[in-house]
């Protein structure tokens, strides 16, 4: 049986479609993520999945129960963080978890086994106020408070958000440690990097789903040779290759600018039209497409 | 670039009590320069740039903004500033006419000449017939693209990014650091922070704070080749993860 499943879901906001016609359909023990920008629908998507929003059309099925007639019993399965931190900023941390514990019918005690990587990690900290912990912290503490009552599906609005690349780092790991425990993960995220860790990932923008797949058949659907060209004048080296009518696209990734070029053009030829143009020494190499190249042509397509 | 200094750090500390959050940092920025200012959370970053934009003061050390003295005049260091930040950029019951006027106003420029420069800067941000619109009804890349082109509007010599680009799509986040290069070109200081590595790669120079210090401060380039990494992201774990065990 799928651990989710969304047939032609579909929510609207007055005029505005904050999710349009999607569906997928999630395995049990995934780690399957929502990679797209603010805006995107994750959050609205991530709510009706966690029982929270009726859709405007549509259905959506955890463990082949229906969100919306099912809800009750569906609750006692899912850990939702949402993407705000709305834990009881005047409770403990101790306080916030037992009362998690309690209103599930169980106990700290019962699922601690589940909560030990991530919680001991705080529990220094249990008596310390909600309101007062570092971001990383809090992180922590709403993971723990998700998982208390042992459910079967994680689903996690963009916990990485604002988190430094470090703590990201860490959380994944946690989420890895996670996913071996047989919990099904639903994650969202801005950052297109944290993709490779996931499963499968669907990309999503302006409420629709553009691609689904693994992240490694999501980049090799990226079917045109890329180029990495490199200058340390970067401003001007993006400015000359997009003057240029041989280069197809021309974006700046960090610090190379990712090209693409048209049958029959060798890459040596951009860099003899650089040098020309003022910018002697620069550097292209054939890439292997990472994630954002495949979002951006994408994006580019459906607009 | 050039040699003149915008920013000047001498051994700045900051305390709260017995907590130590600027542990004697010592920089400059120069005029021109888009500087990028990294750390893991709890660094120690937003309490430096809320000194830098005089909203806070040195516990000790010589801080000057714009050759303004941080400690003894902060109220002039917000007026030849210009901020923005990911949180909180523009009033979203404002239509983009009223929060230009707004913010015109706050940063002590004269009604007529907002209204008359208004034009300009809807027209260098494709937003003409928006000039009406209410901020709420606009996707989020376009407010914060407004809010930058806002928060330079009155010619500040330095900007202030506090994570300008958090959660905005791949197309506009690389329009926004367009953006950030035209108004480095123009000679404003750009000061960001961000949590995208890849973008700490577009700036000039790129300092990293961990536990209160400034750990390492260069072009990306040399910072890259010192300890030897591929990318800034691999650097930035490299230096901060070590001492980070303690949450």
């Amino acid at each position: 049986m799928a651990a989710a499943e969304a047939y032609n879901v579909t929510h609207r906001f007055g005029n505005l479609t904050a999710v349009d016609n999607v569906s997928f359909s999630i395995g049990e023990g995934e780690l399957f993520g929502f990679i797209g920008p603010d805006g995107s629908g994750k959050t609205t998507l991530f709510r009706i999945a966690a029982t929270l929003v009726i859709p405007s059309d549509g259905r959506m099925t955890l463990f082949g129960l229906d969100t919306v007639r099912d809800y009750k019993e569906l609750r006692n399965h899912i850990g939702y963080m949402p993407g705000r931190f709305s834990l009881y900023q005047d409770l403990t941390v101790q306080e916030n978890l037992d009362f998690y514990a309690t209103i599930f019918g169980t106990t700290i005690k019962e699922n601690y086994h589940l909560i030990e990587p991530i919680y001991k990690q705080i529990e220094p900290f249990r008596k310390r106020l909600a309101g007062k912990l570092s971001g990383g912290m809090k992180q922590k503490l709403a993971l723990s408070c998700a998982l208390i009552h042992k459910p079967k599906i994680l689903i996690l609005d963009e916990p990485t958000t604002g988190v430094d690349a470090v703590s990201r780092t860490e959380f994944w790991e946690m989420l890895s440690g996670l996913k071996a425990e047989g919990i099904t993960i639903i994650v969202s995220t801005p950052y297109m990097d944290e993709a490779l860790r996931c499963d499968r990932i669907a990309l999503i923008q302006s409420g629709k789903i553009m691609g689904i797949d693994t992240p490694d058949n999501i980049r090799k659907s990226y079917t045109k040779r890329l180029y990495a060209v490199r200058h340390p004048e970067k401003y001007k080296l993006l400015l000359a290759l997009r003057s240029l009518p041989l280069a197809l696209s021309c974006e700046p990734f960090g610090d190379s600018v990712h090209i693409t070029l048209p049958e029959g053009t060798r890459p040596d030829d951009i860099i003899s039209i650089l040098n020309t143009a003022g910018l002697p020494d620069a550097s292209i190499t054939e890439i292997i497409a990472g994630i954002e190249d495949v979002f951006l042509e994408l994006m580019k397509r459906e607009s | 670039m050039n040699e003149q200094k915008v920013i000047e750090v001498d051994s700045l500390v900051k305390k709260f009590g017995s907590f130590v959050a600027n542990n004697n940092l010592t920089f400059d920025v120069y005029k021109g320069e888009i500087f990028g200012f990294l750390g893991a959370n709890g660094a120690g970053k937003t309490t430096a740039i809320r000194i830098l934009c005089g909203l806070s003061r040195p516990s000790s050390g010589k801080v000057k903004v714009a050759g303004i003295d941080a400690a003894h005049n902060p109220e002039e260091i917000k007026k030849r500033i210009g901020y923005m930040s990911q949180r909180f950029s523009l009033y979203e019951d404002l239509t983009v006419s009223e929060n230009i006027e707004l913010y015109g106003g706050i940063y002590g420029m004269r009604m007529k000449e907002i209204r008359t420069r208004t034009p300009e800067l809807l027209s260098r941000l494709n937003f003409t017939g928006y000039a009406d619109t209410l901020i709420r009804s606009l996707p989020l890349g376009l407010r914060q693209k407004l809010a930058f082109a806002v928060a330079v509007f009155h010619e500040p010599e330095i900007v202030f990014l506090d994570e300008p680009t958090s959660g905005v799509d791949p197309i506009t986040r690389r329009q926004f650091w367009e953006m950030i290069y035209e108004t480095a070109g123009n000679g404003i200081t750009v000061f960001v922070t961000t949590h995208y590595m890849d973008e700490a790669e577009y700036c000039d120079r790129v300092t990293i704070m961990n536990e209160g210090r400034i750990v390492a401060l260069d072009t990306p380039a040399a910072l890259r080749q010192k300890y030897g990494t591929a990318s800034v992201e691999e650097l930035f774990v490299k230096i901060t993860r070590p001492k980070k065990e303690s949450v």
